[in-house]
């Protein structure tokens, strides 16, 4: 094995094998997952009063068929002439259900507004109920078409298989009259997820590496280690050995979130075993819906950035935090430069806190264009969906960075590491970039 | 010479630190590279090891300029040295033994006999916070050796073991010379420099003020001062060629200790005074390098 893999190799397993590390990976996905679904389950609690539904039916095919429950009361209304249904919502209307369209040719065209966030036993029931209709609709069209035949046989068994996708849009009428699509919601709380994800991990790693470099400035290994590793090798299997420990971490919280989520559905899929597994007033706690939406998010997309810009940042932050801890001999003296360096970091989730609520405001755009706070801000963003020339061009600007940076880190490391004494000033750090 | 360096110059921010240093190190023997702190000896083997580079000059290994690969070829113990805290010792040892080229196995091999010789097997698994510090340096001395370099440096290798481990490790540096290495030993501890150098360089501010063999310098630094034992009780003799500097009654003999002054042979110094004395015995005062050190340095 060649030195640069003999060093990865140690930072990686002397750091996996700490008992700190195991019981942090296999603690924290429990607490995100009670994090997470602890406020999902609240808002799908029924507060006991019966709500009422409006519903706009331009077609006519599908309004009779919605059954009213003891929680909603569905009422039918015409399409116009009527006092605007809008005025009424928070009084005495819970929500308006409105098809404008036949959903067999367009599943889109039915939305569901309301004040408060719809729950989700509620848009459940509506899916469920149109879906089965829909299915209903098509095999008519098959059998009215008159020649059953092999063929169309086929088309059955696909059209019960794939089941029909009636895709409910939730909006919500704000106080001040606008109207928004709900689905930010999931969106905000995705973004914010990432973020705090990221901004964790930038943080949580990049400390990591200022204290490998510092340790082995204080241990006084150092210069034994470069008698036989270039320093830029040095350095460079201290960022990939530890940034791979954060991989690791990420891929078993992914398995395991896999697993919590697979064994969901499975409890979903057989009913019956899950009425007697949960209590009574639990019923109302509508899983599937949460499913539905959970997996309703491109997670494939947000995961293929999270990665990128994971890898940015990280290396980006800590190239800064190994090139300012080869420049001193003890913990005291890293916070000069380790207290700017990590109030840029806070600085870039607070941005990435406050667009939440305006993603696509300049606060927003630029924070996530300037390489010290994109890979934090950036994860905010996608979820709402943004155009690909700007993270293409985040994460041009954010690899070009980095390359510069460890580069310069690099060429300060190899000097710093040797030095023992006093503190260098900034002036004295670019001068060893110089030296040969 | 297996190891020259030719003019190297190194200059740092605010001081030079090495100015024009050439140095020859023939091969097979012990060299010592001599100097008071800050004089530039840790910078010179720095770049011997090419953990830096000169800002001009050349060392040469083996009469061509030296290259990256030739790291491989030399074990360098350094001064400021230490060990991971957290890891075994074992792991330790064989991380550093594979990181100076050896495979995996080799490395087990190697270091199976080392820990024999030195008699750590005991703490094979033990974590290195538990070492003492002569514990440390001795798995540092081993994992310096344990790839058989051609060329060592050692640089302050006695300090931290007690007399008895310092003496192994004295033993093992002239068995290793023995067997052909070249090694520089950068010491301020001149008794050893005496016991195991056979050339030596003094470096003084940040050049080479000294260089040679041990002991043609010890004489080229003679102070002309030597010591008679005479028959008798009584010397009074004057003469312009020497100055006496001491005379002690010994039972039935006197010792002298008298410097020579002029151009006078050592002959004729030992003739003038055998023509009135019975002398016992003679002989010439030769400097420690101690001596030589401090008057070199402080002159």
């Amino acid at each position: 094995m060649n030195r640069l893999g003999l060093v990865i190799q140690r930072e990686y397993i002397t750091r996996v094998r700490k008992k700190s590390f195991i019981i942090l990976t296999l603690l924290m996905p429990l607490l995100m997952v009670a994090l997470s679904l602890v406020p999902l389950w609240l808002s799908t609690l029924n507060d006991g009063s019966v709500k009422n539904v409006a519903v706009i039916d331009n077609t006519g095919i599908y309004a009779p068929l919605l059954q009213s429950t003891d929680a909603y009361q569905f009422q039918v209304i015409g399409g116009s002439g009527q006092q605007e249904p809008e005025s009424r919502l928070g009084k005495d209307l819970f929500a308006i259900l409105q098809i404008t369209e036949d959903l067999n040719q367009n599943p889109r065209a039915v939305s569901l507004t309301s004040q408060k966030q719809a729950p989700q036993e509620l848009q459940s029931m509506i899916v469920r109920t149109l879906n089965e209709k829909v299915t209903q609709q098509k095999l008519d069209d098959l059998s009215s078409s008159g020649n059953v035949d092999r063929e169309a046989i086929t088309q059955v068994r696909s059209i019960v298989e794939e089941g029909s996708k009636v895709s409910l849009r939730t909006l919500r009428l704000d106080s001040g009259g606008s109207v928004s699509e709900s689905s930010t919601e999931l969106a905000t709380v995705i973004g914010m997820l990432f973020t705090i994800l990221i901004y964790m991990f930038i943080l949580m790693y990049g400390n990591m590496v200022m204290q490998a470099v510092l340790e082995e400035k204080k241990s006084r290994i150092v210069e034994v280690m470069v008698s036989s590793v270039k320093p830029v090798n040095l350095l460079l299997g201290k960022v990939v050995g530890i940034g791979l420990v954060g991989i690791t971490q990420l891929i078993i919280w992914a398995i395991l979130m896999g697993f919590f989520f697979s064994g969901l559905s499975f409890f979903i899929a057989s009913p019956g075993q899950m009425d007697t597994a949960m209590p009574a007033q639990m019923s109302s706690f509508d899983m599937e819906g949460i499913m539905n939406t959970v997996m309703s998010v491109n997670w494939l997309e947000i995961g293929f950035y999270f990665i990128l810009f994971f890898i940015g940042g990280y290396i980006l932050y800590a190239s800064i935090f190994a090139m300012f801890a080869s420049a001193v001999d003890s913990d005291e003296d890293t916070s000069q430069f380790m207290t700017p360096v990590t109030l840029i970091i806070v600085f870039a989730f607070l941005a990435g806190f406050y667009s939440v609520n305006n993603p696509d405001g300049p606060l927003a755009f630029w924070a996530s264009l300037v390489p010290f706070s994109s890979p934090i801000v950036m994860m905010v963003r996608i979820p709402f969906g943004i155009p690909l020339w700007e993270k293409l061009l985040s994460i041009v600007l954010l690899y070009g960075t980095f390359i510069l940076i460890s580069i310069i880190a690099a060429k300060i490391y190899r000097v710093g590491i040797l030095m023992y004494g006093k503190k260098p000033s900034i002036k004295e750090m670019v001068k060893w970039i110089k030296y040969k | 010479m297996y190891l020259e360096t030719a003019n190297v110059v190194k200059q740092y921010a605010n001081h030079l630190a090495l100015n024009n240093v050439s140095i020859q190190v023939p091969r097979g023997t012990v060299f010592g590279l001599l100097g008071p702190n800050g004089a530039g000896k840790t910078t010179l083997i720095r770049i011997i090891t090419r953990i830096t580079a000169p800002d001009s000059g050349e060392v040469k290994i083996d009469g061509r300029p030296s290259k990256a690969e030739d790291v491989y070829r030399i074990g360098y113990l350094p001064e400021e040295r230490g060990l991971y805290k957290k890891m075994k010792v074992g792991e330790q040892a064989m991380y550093l033994a594979q990181l100076r080229g050896l495979s995996k196995k080799e490395a087990h091999r190697e270091l199976m006999i080392w820990f024999k010789r030195f008699d750590i097997m005991g703490w094979y698994n033990r974590k290195v916070e538990e070492l003492s510090k002569g514990m440390q340096q001795k798995v540092q001395f081993i994992s310096t050796v344990i790839h058989n370099p051609d060329l060592l440096i050692f640089d302050e290798p006695f300090s931290g073991f007690d007399p008895v481990n310092a003496d192994i490790v004295k033993r093992e540096v002239l068995r290793l010379r023995d067997e052909g290495k070249t090694i520089i030993l950068s010491t301020h501890n001149m008794e050893s420099v005496e016991e195991l150098c056979d050339n030596i360089a003094l470096i003084h501010q940040s050049q080479v003020v000294l260089q040679g063999k041990v002991f043609a310098i010890r004489k080229e630094h003679r102070p002309n001062i030597f010591r008679f034992r005479l028959m008798g009780n009584e010397f009074d003799l004057e003469h312009p060629s020497f100055t006496l500097l001491s005379k002690e009654p010994y039972h039935e003999f006197i010792d002298l200790r008298i410097q020579k002054q002029g151009d006078i042979s050592s002959n004729d110094l030992v003739r003038l005074i055998l023509a009135r004395y019975e002398v016992v015995s003679y002989d010439e005062e030769l400097p420690t390098m101690n001596d030589v050190f401090i008057r070199t340095v402080t002159r």
